[in-house]
């Protein structure tokens, strides 16, 4: 039995191809996934992403929870408001699970989590509070009597959308920083987003989902399914749980060093293994010279030695397939390589790990 | 629901066969493969004068989604290819009878007989 969002009718009604998606019944497209990628980076689209798992950590103890639990320095956020990107990481350094913590107060953070890693991520924080004995209680958002939904509305257009849909709220998130949320009333918006584009992300009471998700079809915003979201994230250059990095994957192997404090004297779980350990792979993006699509999985072949794609398709803003891929120290942006598709080896540029953001390509 | 012209042949991996008259079958997939598959973004075409087996991949259409094998549904040697399809993938989506992907001359033209009629595929598709 696959599980439903709150909005698993209206998708219905639209006429979206559903599709098992690590089992929940969701839309990957609403007809083309091209047309949809191309809303979102010139004019506007909205996402479905209530199957992600809003997190509440409340307690006198969330700053010390969050320092030791997560890999990024929540001692970063000093604003009310202000998110921050991180990886979980296990003492192995591998990656539990890729996160946005948002910022409240001291004594209150929102976490939001992956759909497929929800459970698994969960248990592994309330152990951990356990095990170092802090006062935070950690409350999940996603099912229950107090419900979130979240639907992102993505592109250029996408803050004026929301303006004109949700007229009450404009004043709170008008001039909102890229990263950052504010909360009126029952709504939380935050100015993040997974395309590369400008908009807002909208966590919302379950119950109101379907009337907010209605009202913005209404003033002109397309509806996308998660084919376009993920390619619009590849192009941006963001990486998927489960693919780009997972349980067994270091952050410094997956091009999210960035996101890593290692510098002070902080202590977080997994900074003595990745300490240890180092960056032992070069996490870049390649660029296909030919016809033909890279897929994950795909063998890279280089002079340093052979690497492999971790996520790849058909860039709708390049006209060209385009990859992510872990490759060996030593290739540089620029190189020429080979992929192996399907027994034939065709040429690819290694570029940074960016193709298209602000509707344009930048690779 | 998706389009089975009554005049075509099919095969339960989707794709669709017409005899021709000077005894090649064109083939292409079926309006009910491209829709599962979503924008089409390449197709790889087997060579002109390749000799296939029946079930043997023959081709390969990618969409944004994913990459699917094209089967050749009957044994044959291949004599044309449609480039147009090539360089134009979403010409696919757009008429997936009309933007047919190669011909061939069959190996045994009774073979086409044991393929499924618009009735039967319609159901193999309903199924799917």
């Amino acid at each position: 039995m696959l599980k439903k969002t709150v909005l698993n009718a209206a998708h219905r009604a639209l006429g979206a191809r559903m599709v098992d998606f690590g089992g929940w019944d969701m839309p990957v497209n609403y007809g083309s996934q091209i047309e949809e990628h191309h809303a979102v980076r010139k004019d506007c689209g909205m996402f479905d992403v209530s199957h992600m798992c809003p997190v509440d950590v409340v307690g006198a103890d969330c700053r010390a929870f969050l320092s030791r639990l997560v890999a990024n320095d929540v001692a970063k956020l000093t604003v009310s408001g202000k998110a921050l990107y991180s990886a979980m990481l296990n003492e192995a350094g591998g990656v539990i699970d890729d996160l946005i913590i948002y910022f409240l107060s001291d004594t209150r953070f929102r976490i939001v989590i992956n759909a497929g890693t929800a459970e698994k991520d969960l248990a592994w924080m309330q152990a951990k509070a356990a095990e170092w004995n802090l006062d935070v209680t950690i409350t999940q958002r996603r099912s229950g009597d107090s419900a979130l939904a979240i639907i992102a509305v993505q592109g250029p257009n996408a803050r004026a959308k929301v303006w004109q849909v949700l007229p009450q709220a404009k004043a709170a998130i008008a001039n909102l920083k890229p990263f950052f949320a504010a909360e009126v009333d029952q709504y939380f918006i935050a100015s993040t987003g997974y395309t590369g584009e400008d908009g807002y992300e909208i966590m919302l009471p379950a119950s109101e989902a379907e009337a907010l998700w209605n009202a913005l079809h209404q003033a002109g915003v397309a509806p996308c399914g998660l084919g376009a979201r993920d390619t619009l994230r590849l192009e941006a250059g963001m990486n998927l749980y489960g693919q780009d990095m997972d349980e067994t994957v270091s952050p410094l192997d997956a091009g999210l060093a960035w996101t890593v404090a290692m510098k002070d004297g902080r202590d977080f779980v997994g900074k003595s293994a990745l300490t240890a350990a180092g960056q032992r792979k070069a996490f870049l993006g390649l660029v296909l010279l030919t016809k033909g699509v890279l897929r994950g999985h795909q063998k890279v072949i280089t002079k340093h030695g052979d690497g492999e794609i971790t996520s790849g398709s058909f860039s709708p803003t390049l006209q060209q397939s385009i990859a992510l891929a872990r490759l060996p120290l030593g290739v540089q942006v620029g190189d020429e390589v080979e992929v192996d598709i399907r027994g034939k080896l065709l040429k690819a540029r290694v570029t940074k790990p960016v193709f298209a953001r602000n509707g344009k390509a930048v690779s | 629901m998706s389009n089975v012209p009554a005049n075509l042949k099919y095969a339960t991996s989707h794709e669709w066969m017409l005899l021709n008259a000077d005894g090649t079958v064109t083939v292409g997939i079926t309006d009910h493969a491209q829709e599962a598959l979503g924008d089409l973004v390449f197709v790889e075409l087997p060579e002109v004068g390749a000799h296939f087996a029946a079930e043997k991949e023959i081709a390969v259409v990618e969409s944004v989604k994913a990459a699917a094998d094209v089967y050749a549904p009957i044994a044959g040697t291949v004599t044309e290819v449609n480039q147009a399809a090539a360089d134009a993938p979403e010409s696919v989506n757009a008429n997936a009878y009309a933007a047919w992907l190669f011909k061939m001359t069959p190996d045994n033209a009774a073979d086409l007989d044991k393929m499924l009629d618009a009735a039967a595929y319609q159901a193999v598709a309903d199924a799917a």
